[in-house]
This record gives structure tokens, sequence and C-alpha cells, in this order.
């Protein structure tokens, strides 16, 4: 048994050690926001945060992340509206939106590393997630709204 | 930490209460389905649960496009498949304007495959321009329902109500939609009667034009999203193909498991035999989870006899292009008008010829194409998955699983990426297989990326030679261009070919770009497709398909023809768009003609600044235009690209995209602006980033380590102008892409003084340009 918390919730899954965390959380856990791309950690989709920092769920064997604390898109906010989705909302950010919670997940992570991000910081952090409809421009915008509305809430708060 | 829940291994087990338990706590408001029924195949992208919303009382239906029930909610039936075009959003404004709906009560559904929808086909750019009368006639329909029923309660003349907002209004009182509808409303129209209804003034449209949040954005940001891959069904099992050495031809000659026994939930492995030929050679492993599947196949040993395509390879493919071409003989003719170009070469003081060749370019869509197929109590069966083409795939089905009309439903579901891959449904066809070869029960198939791949309907390679002929006062007096590539529509729908003025077939897809609007004296566009090519794999519709290796060709050509005479590449290129004779336009589609096309790249150069700013060395701007996808629906492009050359690595960055264009009105403003964003930067990654080759009958490239898409770090700023226009709404999701590569092959030349005839242009070849 490997056991794990996922999005505050303790789960213990009977799997073979080398089953990627993708198909668990997808098949076993049933949360299929987090999306299979390449299979080799190299498109960013299946991004998911393993003790807050963003991880290729499709290259991690589940049995690297017993005991962790698991935060998948669904986790994020109980109502989707962490202020990376809002701002993925205000500007429109998804086509397809098949990348989109991984893209999510990054920015997530990046934004918790540099709260205020130039452009060139966005670029080396977010290179790694491929979007196929090309929405680059606008999520290197939302990033900074998201920024921007993240430091106004602490402030205030 | 809350309780800890076991999870079996075994999903045979799975229908015991705990598993069932937690799914349903886990995923309150997640993604846990099953549908087999086909009575509810539509799906609603707004929706966590993906599940239509139901009608409140009665319905009132005008058309097949729509109902409205006693809540006054509008719900859109869409045909069309949702890729990340927000296209359910667009086509349901058009109708929601012209019925005069609150836009906050509009919904929508994407439909099933049944027959009364018609043709159901997402690809061509075709979407909004196809729907515009189709849905603004739905919409007048029940606006005139509505006011009819309301002027009758009332007494009044129906021309004294006013419908706005989801409100009948007229002599001081009103009515909502929902009211109306309570009070029954019966209407229907014939098609004559539609097609006769008053339509609004553009001036009174007042959602067409707007930006309003798309439909389908909420749920893609929260991971409530439905793609195919998520598709769930009680009790389904998972298939993981082993594929064959080629496209065509391999039959497999052994299959031993016997070490993937040892894998725990391998179940079995099915050789398919697809009486629809779709997939050859097969073998498909099936186990209790993708991974066991995965890890099962691996085991698995197949032996085949393989295809002739083994043999073939990306330069073979090519070497065919240009031997077919060299034959004057080959190929269809297209109607130019006075096609006779010999006699005018023949007399022509001199003349330009040049070569321009792509590669095999991946559609490569994030979501690896998928499908799950099992067999409804009722008989019929069920595919579930996302695909743009349900009318090509459904035959391939039927004849797969061997049943009639009526046999197959598909789902359709979010395409995580259509590009054109998924107007080709053949990834549907190995799942159906599985299932029939397991009674009908639920399967899923996914395939690897690697798989996708392999078994993708690339972009063909192409080759196009382009010749102009010129007399002693530097006229333009002939243009000969021919172009040669594996045909899509050959290979899968021969029926839409047409024909020549020569009498021979040709795939339109495959032509567009190359009867171009510029006016050039004798003119005979030629092509030709390449059987090799087609032998080897399923040549595929790619976002604009040949506008994205057509224009690549004509575009250079028309900056080449310019230096050869020493003139401005757009000020030579003007001289040539004039709206006369054939290029004159015509209603409704192509108004204006090529002077439309003039306009905006006129207006390209002056945004970019093209010829007036001062760059640094080593940097241009170059322009290029196209009218984007067809004659018959041209969107007119004007493209320009700022490029600097490394001379030392032969690397070039692209500083910055502009994009002018003219689709006639813009229905949705944002979406339109993202779609044309998203399609110039695939221009631009075919242009430097992408590309493949054929070996031993395959695409080599089949992952990212070795294909290379565009990623953030290298996007640039793209600058998007749309023309002010109330003409007929035309396409937008393939025209972006068309103009991008000649612009960049431009700004190389007039940045460093070299020209690239072949994409992707790589480093290593323009090192090589600039030491010969």
């Amino acid at each position: 048994m490997i056991e794990f918390v996922v999005n505050g919730r303790g789960v213990s899954v009977d799997a073979d050690a080398d089953t990627p965390l993708l198909w668990i959380i997808r098949d076993d856990v049933g949360l299929t926001g987090t999306k299979f791309g390449c299979g080799i950690g190299m498109c960013g989709a299946c991004t998911v945060l393993v003790g807050g920092r963003a991880t290729r769920s499709c290259i991690t064997p589940v049995s690297d992340v017993a005991g962790t604390e698991i935060t998948t898109i669904e986790g994020l906010d109980p109502n989707g509206d962490h202020p990376v989705q809002v701002a993925w909302r205000n500007i429109s950010v998804p086509q397809c939106g098949y990348c989109q919670s991984g893209q999510i997940m990054q920015a997530v992570a990046l934004l918790k590393d540099i709260p205020i991000p130039t452009d060139d910081d966005i670029d080396a952090v977010m290179t790694g997630n491929l979007c196929r409809c090309m929405t680059y421009n606008r999520i290197r915008k939302a990033v900074h709204e998201a920024s921007q509305a993240m430091i106004g809430e602490k402030n205030s708060g | 930490m809350a309780e800890v829940l076991r999870l079996p291994k075994d999903p045979r087990s799975s229908a015991d209460l705990t598993r069932r338990g937690f799914l349903v706590s886990m995923c309150a408001t997640g993604a846990v389905f099953g549908f087999p029924s086909i009575a509810n195949a539509a799906m609603n992208p707004e929706a966590p649960d993906g599940l239509p919303i139901e009608a409140v009382g009665a319905k009132y239906e005008p058309t097949i496009w729509y109902w409205i029930d006693t809540e006054g909610h509008v719900n859109v039936n869409i045909i069309r498949a949702e890729m990340g075009q927000h296209v359910g959003t667009a086509i349901a404004r058009i109708l929601a304007d012209e019925l005069g709906a609150n836009w906050d009560d509009v919904h929508i559904d994407h439909v099933d495959s049944a027959a009364k929808w018609g043709t159901m086909v997402t690809g061509g750019s075709w979407s909004v321009w196809q729907s515009w009368p189709v849905y603004r006639q739905a919409g007048a329909a029940g606006r005139i329902a509505l006011s009819e029923k309301a002027a009758q309660q009332w007494g009044i003349d129906p021309a004294q109500v006013t419908v706005k907002d989801g409100m009948v209004s007229g002599a001081g009182q009103k009515l909502s939609f929902g009211e109306l509808v309570a009070m029954g409303l019966t209407r229907v129209f014939t098609e004559e009667e539609l097609k006769q209804l008053p339509l609004k003034p553009h001036s009174d449209l007042t959602l067409v034009g707007r930006d309003v949040k798309a439909l389908d954005i909420a749920t893609k940001t929260t991971g409530h999203a439905i793609f195919g891959i998520d598709a769930k069904v009680d009790g389904m099992v998972y298939a993981a193909p082993i594929m064959p050495p080629t496209r065509y031809g391999s039959s497999i000659t052994s299959i031993e498991d016997s070490a993937a026994k040892n894998i725990k939930g391998y179940r079995q492995t099915l050789k398919l035999d697809d009486p629809s030929e779709t997939v050859q050679g097969w073998a498909m492993v099936v186990a209790d989870t993708f991974w066991a599947a995965q890890k099962a196949a691996r085991l698995v040993k197949v032996e085949w006899n393989a295809g002739d395509a083994a043999k073939v390879d990306e330069a073979a493919i090519q070497e065919r292009g240009r031997s077919l071409i060299a034959d004057e003989a080959k190929g269809a003719i297209l109607d130019t008008g006075d096609t006779d170009v010999a006699p005018v070469f023949a007399k022509a003081a001199s003349t330009l010829e040049a070569e321009y060749t792509t590669a095999t370019v991946l559609h490569f869509q994030l979501e690896p194409v998928n499908a799950t197929a099992y067999q409804a109590p009722d008989g019929v069966w069920m595919i579930d998955t996302g695909n743009q083409w349900q009318s090509l795939a459904l035959p391939w089905l039927q004849k797969a699983l061997g049943v009639g009309e009526g046999g197959v439903v598909m789902r359709t579901y979010l395409l995580g990426g259509g590009f054109g891959r998924r107007l080709n449904g053949d990834y549907a066809v190995p799942a159906a297989l599985t299932s029939k070869a397991l009674g009908g029960a639920p399967v899923k198939m996914i395939l690897t990326r690697p798989q996708d791949a392999e078994f993708d309907s690339p972009r063909s390679p192409s080759v196009q030679n382009i010749r102009m002929a010129f007399d002693a006062d530097n006229n333009v007096i002939a243009m000969d261009s021919a172009a040669t590539a594996g045909w899509p529509t050959k290979a899968m729908i021969p029926a839409a070919m047409e024909k020549g003025v020569n009498g021979e077939m040709y795939d339109p897809f495959a032509a567009d770009g190359i009867d171009h609007w510029y006016s050039v004296g004798a003119q005979r566009a030629r092509v030709i497709s390449n059987d090799l090519a087609e032998s080897t794999f399923r040549p595929g519709w790619l976002r604009s398909v040949s506008p994205g290796w057509i224009n690549w060709a004509i575009e250079s050509f028309m900056s080449e023809a310019a230096a050869k005479l020493g003139q401005d590449p757009v000020a030579f290129r003007l001289a040539h768009l004039k709206a006369e004779g054939r290029n004159a336009g015509s209603a409704p589609n192509s108004v204006g003609g090529a002077s439309r096309q003039a306009n905006v790249l006129k207006r390209v150069a002056d945004l970019s600044g093209y010829g007036k700013t001062k760059l640094p060395a080593d940097t241009a701007i170059g322009i290029a235009t196209t009218y984007g996808q067809s004659r018959s629906m041209p969107t007119w492009v004007g493209g320009a690209a700022q490029v600097h050359v490394d001379r030392k690595t032969g690397r070039v960055a692209v500083d910055k995209l502009w994009l002018v264009i003219d689709c006639g009105t813009v229905v949705d403003p944002n979406s339109a602006h993202a779609q044309c964003e998203g399609a110039a930067l695939w221009g631009l990654s075919m242009a430097l980033y992408e590309g493949t080759e054929i070996e031993h009958g395959l695409p080599s490239a089949r992952n990212l380590d070795v294909y290379t898409p565009l990623r953030m770090i290298d996007t640039p700023e793209v600058v998007i102008e749309f023309v002010d226009s109330t003409e007929v709404p035309t396409g937008l999701g393939e025209p972006g892409t068309t103009v991008i590569a000649p612009a960049i092959g431009n700004a190389i030349f007039e940045a460093v003084g070299v020209r690239l005839r072949h994409l992707p242009i790589t480093p290593a070849a323009v090192r090589a340009a600039l030491e010969a």
C-alpha cells in the first residue's frame, strides 16, 4: 500500500510501484483534470504540486510520493477561484484547454517562488509547458495579472 | 488527514461500494460518469459533469437548432466540435443576437451524431461562415414566433412588438420568453419559410462583434473540462496497441504473449481484423489499467510481414514529386482563365524559375488520439471521443463493426487540440474493433505519444515549382505553377475531389493557394498527387492544408520576382492585385476581390513600418499576403515578420509579427484574436521549429525530445488588426498560418541577402546559404 494525500484527503493505493502518479490520479483517484501529453515530462500537461513543488506526474513513480501531499488542479481552490485561475478566465487564456491545468499548476508554483516575476522569469519557467494552441502571450499576461492580485491580497490581508 | 480510503488494484472489483463511495466523495464536482445510453449523447462544455441543461416545463423548438423553456433558457444545438476556437459561443451568439435573447440565458450542447444534424464537420475554417445564415434564420424564426404570440395576447399588430434581452414588449406591456413559452408556443417553420424570414440589419446586432465570455472557458481552468481521454464507462478495460511497421500492407505473422502473462491485470492480446482496412496489422493488448496494458505491450512479441513502405524515405517521396512535376502530362490544371502558358514563355524576354519544398509536419495535438467504445444495451455502438468529422468516420466505423446506418453513435467530447488531426477519425476504429472482439464490452484505447506520431496523418512533404515570364519591359506576362504532395482528400474522401479544366480530378484542399488573386497574364496552376506519399502514409489535413505549403512557394517567389526586377516587393504585389476579370470578386463571399487583398497588404506594410523603420544590422521585416483558405471563402491576410539572423550560428530569431486580416464581419472579437494569434504562431513554429522526415515509411521524430514545436521563450509579440467590415464572415482558424513562413523567408532575404527555399528553415540551412 502506498499512502499519500491528494487535495487534503488521504488515499491508499495498491498499485505497482512503478505506476506513474498521473494514472493513479486520473484512473484510481478519478481526478481527470491532470492530463497526459508526452509521457516523458517534456510537455507539462501532467503537472501537479508535490509538497508544493511543480512535478511532472507522468514520469513520477507512485512509490516516490508515499507520504507526500499532492495538489491537483481540482484542489487549488474549492470554487476554482485561485488568483491564477481567475486571471486565466479574465484574460480568456484557454483555447482547447488541454494543457491549461498543467500551465496553471506551473504558474502557481512559479508565483510561490517568484511573487513578482519579470517576463524573462516567466519565459524561463513556463517554457517547459507546451501549449499547442500557442496561447503563450496570454499566459504571460495572466501570470502578471495573477501576481498583482496575489500581492494585493497579501497587502490587504 | 481525513480518513484513508483504499483503492482496489483490480478495477474488475471496482463496483464495490468502497471505491464508488470514494470516487463520489472525491469528485463531488468532478467528472465521474458513465453513459451506457445513447439517449444522452450530447455534451455541454459549461458543466463540470458535461451534462446538458434540462428544460424546465414545456420546450419550444422553432427549428432543430435550439429550444426555449418556460424559464427562458435558450439552449443551442452545436454540430461543430470544440477544440479551442470557442465555436459554440460564436455560433450561439449569432442565433441569440437575431433572436433577441439575453446572453446570460444562453447555453449550448455539442450534439450526438444523429443523421438529422446533416453533415458534421469542423474544419476548413468553415464553421462560422456556414452557420451564419442558418443560425440567423433560426434566431429570426423564434423572434417572429414570440412576437406573434405576444401580439396575439395584447391584440396588437406583431409589427408593433420589439424583442430584446429575452423580453418581448409592445403597447406598454412586457412578457418574458419563458412566460410566452409557458403559454404554449407551437409554430414551426418550413425550410422555405426560414429562407424568407426578415433578418436584422447589421446595425441592430448587439452580440455579434462584442466581447462575451466564452462558455467553454471556465471549466478549462478548473480541471473539469471533459476531453475524450477523460471518457469513463463503468467496467471499461484499457487497450494498448502494438502498431505495425508501416501504415499500410503489414500483416501479423505471430503473436507471443507468454512474458506478458506475469503482468498483473493483463488479459489478452488481440489480432485486429478490420473490414474497413483502416488499421492493418494491429495487435491490441487488453488489460485492467492503462499502465498494465502498457507494461504488457512491451512484453508481447509480434512479428509482421512488413508493407512495401518500409523501404520508403522522405528523399524518395520528394524525388517522386520532382519527377511528377517534370512530366507535363501529369496532374490537374485549375481553371485560371488562359492556361496556355507555353507560347508566352516561348516569346518571353526573360524568365525566373524556382523550386520550394516543405518537410513532413506532425499535428502533435497535445491530447494523443484515443477513443472509448462499447455496445449499449439496445445494440447501438457508442464511440466516445473527440472528433472533427463525424460524418466521415461513421461509415468507417459501421463497416468495421459490420452494422448499417444508425448502428454507431459518436459522442463528441472536447478535443485536446484538433488542428485537422481529428478530421480523420481513424483512431476510433481500433477501439471499436477491440470492443467488438470483447463482445461489446467497454474499451478505452489511448495511444502513447510516439504511437500518436507514428499513426498521425501528417502534412505531406511537398515540392513546388514556379516559373514566371517577363517581356522586354519587365512586365509579367505569364506564370506557371506546379505543386505536388500527398492528398488527404484523395486518401479519405475522394468524392470531394474536383475536376480540373483538363478533366483530371484534384484535391481542392491540396490546391488552395495556387489559384491566387494576382493578375499575371497567362496562368497555369497544376496540382499533382504524390502517389508514393499516398502509398506510404495517410496524408492529413493540417491547419490550413495546402495554403501552408503553396503560399510558402508563391509568396517567396513573388518577392524573388520583385528582386529580379529591382522592385519593392510590396509595390510589385500591389501592381498585380487588381480587382478585375476573374479577380474582381463576387457576392456574397468575395466582394471586392483582389482589392481587399491589396488593402490588407498596404495596411500591414504601414502598421509594421516595413521599409521605413530603421533596424539593427542583420535585422529586417519581410512581408507576405494570402487569401487564407480558398477562393470560394477568402479571408484576406497581410502578414509581416521582423527577424534577426545570427550570421555565426544561422539562428533566426523572430522579434515581432503583424497580421492585418479582413474576414468580413468579426463575430467574436476575443476568440478571433486568439485564433489568429495561435495560427500565426503555428506558422512560425512550422517555419522554424517543427518538421520531421519519413524514415522507413514512418515519421522519424515522435516525441518532444526530437520534435520541437514553438515554446514560450521563442514567442514574439503578435500584433493583429481586423479590417472593419460588414461583409459575410469568413474563416479564422487557419488563415493566420498562411503568411508567416513566407514573411519570415522574405525577411531573412532582406536581412542577410540569402534566399531559403525549404521548410523548416534550420540554422544549418541558413549557415550553408550564408557560406555559399
